[in-house]
């Protein structure tokens, strides 16, 4: 029980001190995740938005494909990515496994199906509204979709909060192709993982505060954007 | 690739070079239907139906809720496809045409921006987009609100956007399905008002509506259907006085005061 007010205290000194290596884990995580959710945005979000529109053969199964992967294991896109990345893998040449890149590659997977699925869903409501009145305007779908995924924007957001939390959490992917190298491939989860199994306390609570403060601003920032953007009614 | 079943080709689409012209000065298109049916899960909603629409006078079309207006209307502009008989245009040429519905659809962004979008789909170069939409919004009266969000409009307003966004198209044939069933009286005055305008200038104008009172003060003729079928197509005076068909004299008597 002592050491675990110890372990507290020295945990609350490195957040106020802003301990180097602390701040250094902090800020690899967020790049990664960023980076990871800008790149599922620019691939899913557009997906999404056909998949939501688009008649076309098969899409039916490419929906349920992208719902189900919704819940992919963090573990399996770090194994899969991994296998790619190896040096015996397929784009083993690029040297990238064991770096922050494999790291992004791993998480942009792992939140690509999130930004499918719930923009896929937050457009198609939208289009239900907008279909007749698009279309009378001439609207092929090559309109439609940069069209609806403007007017759906907020609800965009909070489709790329959803993604961004899933990254910054998951830990299993960034563990097997980044390999937790301190100061390079160590991000808050990673850490976490390590210094518990260590025994260093302090430092593992101090990454878990901040990672829980960050999970919390994030929602909080979703649910904000909900509200402002309740129907106003006619 | 260019195939896409959800978004069937508007055969419609606005010619660009044309518009830009002001107003059509030649008579607006003859819409001919020809045996139109139309079907949907074995249900016959459109039945049979045989109407020219020709001349200058403002079509008002009649008829009970589930009559069939509503898809009569969608059929014409060219948003559902005819499951039987055809539908044609005379002279046979792509037509200006546009609709504004019941619940008017706003995009979420700012009022001219509605007007310069529908400007941009019918190919009108960007750099007189914003005069042209400008011009539009003032005959409708809400320039003023130009640099608005559209979706914080009032109903009416929505409404009088919508016929902006029609009208900056310069259509030869625009069609109203029942625009004003959700506004209160003023509104509705100024959407009656619009559509006036928008025939002076030389428009076909092809409407529905449940308001009697509407049907009397705006309709040149009257095209009644029941149950999917036209039971009358005649000139607006003879229909309102003495009706031809039992549908229609119910019909008509129903009218509360």
């Amino acid at each position: 029980m002592n050491d675990i007010g110890l372990a507290l205290r020295q945990a609350l000194s490195m957040l106020v001190t802003l301990d180097p290596s602390l701040v250094g884990v902090v800020l690899l995580s967020l790049q990664v995740s960023l980076g990871a959710v800008l790149i599922a945005a620019i691939a899913g979000a557009p997906l999404g938005a056909v998949l939501a529109i688009c008649h076309f053969p098969g899409r039916r199964p490419l929906v349920v494909i992208f719902n189900a992967l919704m819940g992919l294991p963090p573990v399996m896109v770090g194994l899969f990515v991994y296998v790619l990345l190896s040096r015996a893998g397929p784009l083993g040449p690029l040297g990238l496994l064991f770096t922050p890149r494999a790291m992004v590659i791993a998480q942009a997977l792992l939140v690509w199906p999130i930004v499918v699925a719930l923009s896929r869903q937050a457009v198609e409501d939208l289009w239900i509204e907008y279909a007749e009145a698009l279309r009378s305007l001439g609207a092929r779908w090559w309109h439609a979709v940069p069209t609806l995924l403007w007017d759906a924007r907020h609800a965009l957001i909070t489709v790329l909060l959803a993604g961004f939390g899933r990254a910054i959490a998951e830990v299993g992917a960034v563990m097997i192709v980044g390999g937790n190298i301190d100061g390079v491939t160590r991000v808050m989860t990673t850490s976490i993982a390590l210094e518990t199994s260590k025994g260093n306390l302090a430092f593992a609570m101090a990454l878990g505060f901040v990672l829980l403060a960050l999970v919390v601003l994030l929602n909080a920032l979703a649910f904000t954007i909900r509200q402002r953007t309740m129907p106003h009614g006619t | 690739m260019e195939r896409d079943v959800s978004l069937p080709a508007a055969s419609h689409r606005p010619a660009p070079e044309a518009a830009q012209a002001a107003a059509p000065l030649s008579p607006p298109p003859a819409l001919v239907l020809e045996r139109l049916g139309y079907a949907r899960a074995g249900q016959v909603i459109i039945d049979d139906v045989s109407v020219v629409l020709n001349g200058t006078a403002r079509t008002l079309i009649l008829g009970p809720n589930g009559a069939g207006k509503s898809v009569l209307m969608r059929l014409c502009h060219g948003l559902l496809v005819p499951t039987s008989g055809s539908l044609r245009w005379e002279p046979a040429r792509p037509v200006r045409q546009a609709m504004v519905f019941q619940r008017p659809v706003v995009l979420r962004r700012s009022v001219l921006a509605n007007v310069t979008y529908a400007l941009h789909l019918a190919g009108v170069p960007r750099r007189r987009r914003r005069a042209q939409a400008f011009d539009a919004l003032e005959r409708v009266g809400l320039a003023g609100l130009a640099s608005r969000a559209a979706d914080l409009l009032s109903g009416g307003e929505r409404q009088r956007l919508a016929l902006a966004r029609a009208w900056a198209l310069a259509p030869e044939v625009l069609f109203l399905d029942e625009p004003t069933a959700n506004l209160d009286p003023a509104s509705t005055a100024a959407v009656e008002r619009i559509a006036m305008a928008i025939h002076a200038a030389g428009t076909r104008i092809v409407m529905s509506t449940h308001n009697l009172g509407q049907a009397r003060r705006l309709a040149g003729d009257i095209v009644f259907i029941d149950q999917g079928r036209v039971i009358e197509h005649v000139p607006a005076p003879r229909f309102f006085a003495a009706p031809g068909s039992m549908n229609a004299r119910r019909y008509l008597e129903a009218e509360l005061p």
